[in-house]
């Protein structure tokens, strides 16, 4: 099993729900977050002086899958939160051990 | 229940319609022709009255149109405190919100009572008759020095708490003047914003309405020494401020400069290195609707200081007043946008309106149209040069742009009306006889004598100032402690935060000094 973390754009996310909705998948979490990639942020202007607001507003998505369905899930988010412009964000797939069902105890796989 | 309700309104329209052409419509006066006639002049023998029982209507109806002006454009101004509460609250920080906006109305209330107490005795209590109000001149006791064989007036010495003036048009006078002086009192609260102990702004609010602004209100507009400066040393009218741009606004300013530099900057505003931190304002639609109120009551600021609705240049005064605000918006935008930076900037635009206004105070009424858009535009890229200039050089942190917009368009104003009083009002001005007229239209000495008013408002305003400052800071401290100040001054100070229940954004917040 993996788990994709997907920092995208917010004002992208009903368009990626509705494109992984398309694809299928077993559940989803979904986070705002504050945080900046490698231009470290934006300039803004005020009363004349330069200022760097360095946080920037994000959405973080996050999905445990199976490993089959890794590529085409990652594939929908991509296709979906691209603009070609700075800061459209990044996905992180990492490996999960063990997924456990409350409510029913079931482990594993069948539990995603 | 519903229908029986339809039914009987529709019954009832029917009714109404029916009985139309019976009902008269002949009566009364629709057009207003004719109300108001012969009958309504008060007479011995109604409907028939003597020559002089019309004159004293006449007399009567004059004043009483002077008195209405004087009045209503006095509650124009009172609102602009609303105005100056917004564009101060909106161009600082939401967590002081409840601090910025408690010491923008406390100022109000507490200048007035100082005023009363003494302010207004100090301002006029020797200024003499009051001419478009009926001629009361019961105020005339002035505390005048003798010096090379001249009279200095320096401060009026009745009308304590209005005492002993029970009289209308004194009345009047002191609600018009008042709204003046509190103009002044809400500007260095700006200047001063989001640092200063509630306390002492508390102490300072008492002393501007009854001592730092009655003083020089006395020079110019109380027959005191600046005013007389014509007739004694024959510089023009004297020194010449129609409204208010060295009485109220320069003095404002003045006493911001004075406060916020002996305050400090906000915690986090400069850094070690000498780097500028920006620290945004929280609300610019709130600091847009402020400086909107704000020129909307400039209407009765200009025009009513004709003290008189009589005077028809009230016309002149207020399309100068709107032209000169336009330009200096248009001109600080621009220069903002092209020159300074690369955006329009919203809260320059707001201080570049009301440098347009504050620059057109003094001048409104002795100017041509033309000259009041010069005027205006000349404020508008000066308000942002003297604010770079305050911030950067001077390293005064100013949040609002109180001292750019106030202090040095206020100056500039008065000096604007030395260059280009155009010689088409003001005739017998401060005793002088003749026109105003400014250097560029014949009369250098004019100019000399608004040199003269703004430099005395520098030395006076910015002396007493200074000692009232440093009164009140052995008295009770002027700084705010250091983690209030941080956390927001609106729960330690005010004991509430001024939005309750919105979460802040601390990524918003400037980063403490590096
Ligand atoms: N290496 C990282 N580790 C953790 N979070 C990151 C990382 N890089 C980016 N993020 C998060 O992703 C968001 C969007 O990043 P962004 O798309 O700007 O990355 P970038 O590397 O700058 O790419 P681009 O050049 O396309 O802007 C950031 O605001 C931050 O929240
Ligand atoms: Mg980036």
């Amino acid at each position: 099993m993996k788990k994709i973390e997907a920092i995208i754009r917010p004002e992208k996310l009903a368009e990626v729900r509705a494109a992984l909705e398309k694809v299928g998948f077993p559940g989803l979490h979904v986070c705002e977050v504050e945080g900046h990639g490698k231009q470290k942020g934006v300039v803004q202007q005020w009363r004349g002086d330069q200022y760097r607001v360095e946080m920037l507003p994000k959405v973080k998505l996050e999905i445990v899958v199976s490993d089959k369905d890794v590529k085409k899930i990652v594939q929908a988010i991509v296709e979906t939160a691209k603009t070609g412009s700075v800061g459209d964000g990044k996905i992180f797939v990492s490996p999960v051990d063990e997924v456990i069902r409350i409510r029913t105890n079931e482990s594993g796989e069948s539990a995603l | 229940m519903r229908r029986k309700l339809v039914s009987g309104l529709l019954l009832g329209m029917l009714a109404l319609g029916l009985a139309l052409p019976v009902l008269s419509w002949a009566a009364g006066d629709p057009t207003g022709a004719n109300t108001g006639t012969i009958a309504d002049v008060s007479a011995a023998t109604a409907g028939a009255p003597t020559l002089e029982e019309v004159a004293a209507t006449a007399g009567h109806n004059k004043v009483a149109i002077n008195m209405m002006w004087v009045l209503i454009t006095g509650f124009l101004v009172m609102f602009m405190q609303a105005g100056f509460a917004m564009v101060e609250t909106g161009l600082t920080r939401a967590k002081n919100v409840a601090h910025t906006m408690a010491m923008n109305f406390m100022v109000y209330p507490l200048g007035m009572l100082g005023f009363y107490v003494c302010g207004f005795a100090l301002m006029f209590g020797g200024m003499g008759a009051l001419g478009t109000m009926g001629g009361y001149a019961g105020l005339n006791q002035e505390f005048t020095l003798h010096l090379f064989g001249k009279d200095f007036g320096l401060f009026g010495m009745t009308g304590f708490c209005l005492s002993g003036h029970y009289d209308v048009a004194v009345f009047a006078m002191f609600l018009f003047q008042m709204v003046f002086m509190d103009t002044t009192a809400t500007i260095p609260t700006g200047a001063c914003a989001e640092r200063w102990k509630y306390l002492a702004f508390f102490i300072y609010a008492l002393f501007v309405g009854s001592v730092i602004y009655p003083i020089f209100g006395n020079w110019v507009w109380g027959g005191g020494w600046l005013a007389t400066l014509g007739k004694n040393f024959a510089l023009g009218h004297g020194h010449v401020d129609f409204a208010g741009s060295s009485v109220v606004h320069m003095t404002g300013g003045v006493i911001a400069l004075v406060f916020g530099w002996l305050l400090g900057p906000r915690i986090g505003k400069y850094n070690k290195d000498g780097s500028i931190n920006a620290i945004p304002g929280h609300n610019l639609p709130m600091a847009i609707i402020g400086t909107f109120i704000l020129a909307f009551g400039w209407f009765g600021f200009n025009p009513g200081s004709s003290l008189a609705g009589t005077d028809l240049r009230i016309a002149v005064v207020a399309v100068n007043t709107m032209l000169a605000s336009a330009t200096g918006a248009v001109a600080s935008t621009l220069w903002m946008w092209r020159v300074r930076g690369k955006k329009p900037d919203p809260s320059m635009m707001c201080n570049g309106m009301l440098a347009g206004l504050v620059a057109i105070t003094a001048p409104c009424a002795f100017v041509n149209s033309i000259s009041a858009c010069l005027i205006g535009l000349i404020s508008g890229v000066l308000v942002v040069e003297a604010a770079f200039f305050i911030e950067r050089n001077l390293r005064i942190d100013d949040p609002v742009g109180a001292i750019a917009v106030h202090g040095v368009n206020g100056a500039w104003g008065c000096l604007a009306l030395g260059l280009f009083a155009d010689g088409t009002y003001g005739d017998g001005w401060n005793g002088v006889a003749g026109t105003v007229k400014g250097l560029f239209y014949g009369d250098s000495s004019q100019f000399i004598a608004q040199c003269v008013g703004v430099t005395a408002n520098i030395i006076y305003v910015g002396a007493i100032s200074f000692v009232i400052y440093k009164l009140i800071d052995k008295l009770v401290g002027h700084r705010a402690d250091p983690a209030a100040e941080v956390h927001g001054l609106d729960v330690p100070e005010m004991g509430v935060p001024g939005y309750v229940g919105v979460k802040m954004d601390k990524f918003s917040e400037t980063p403490l000094s590096r």
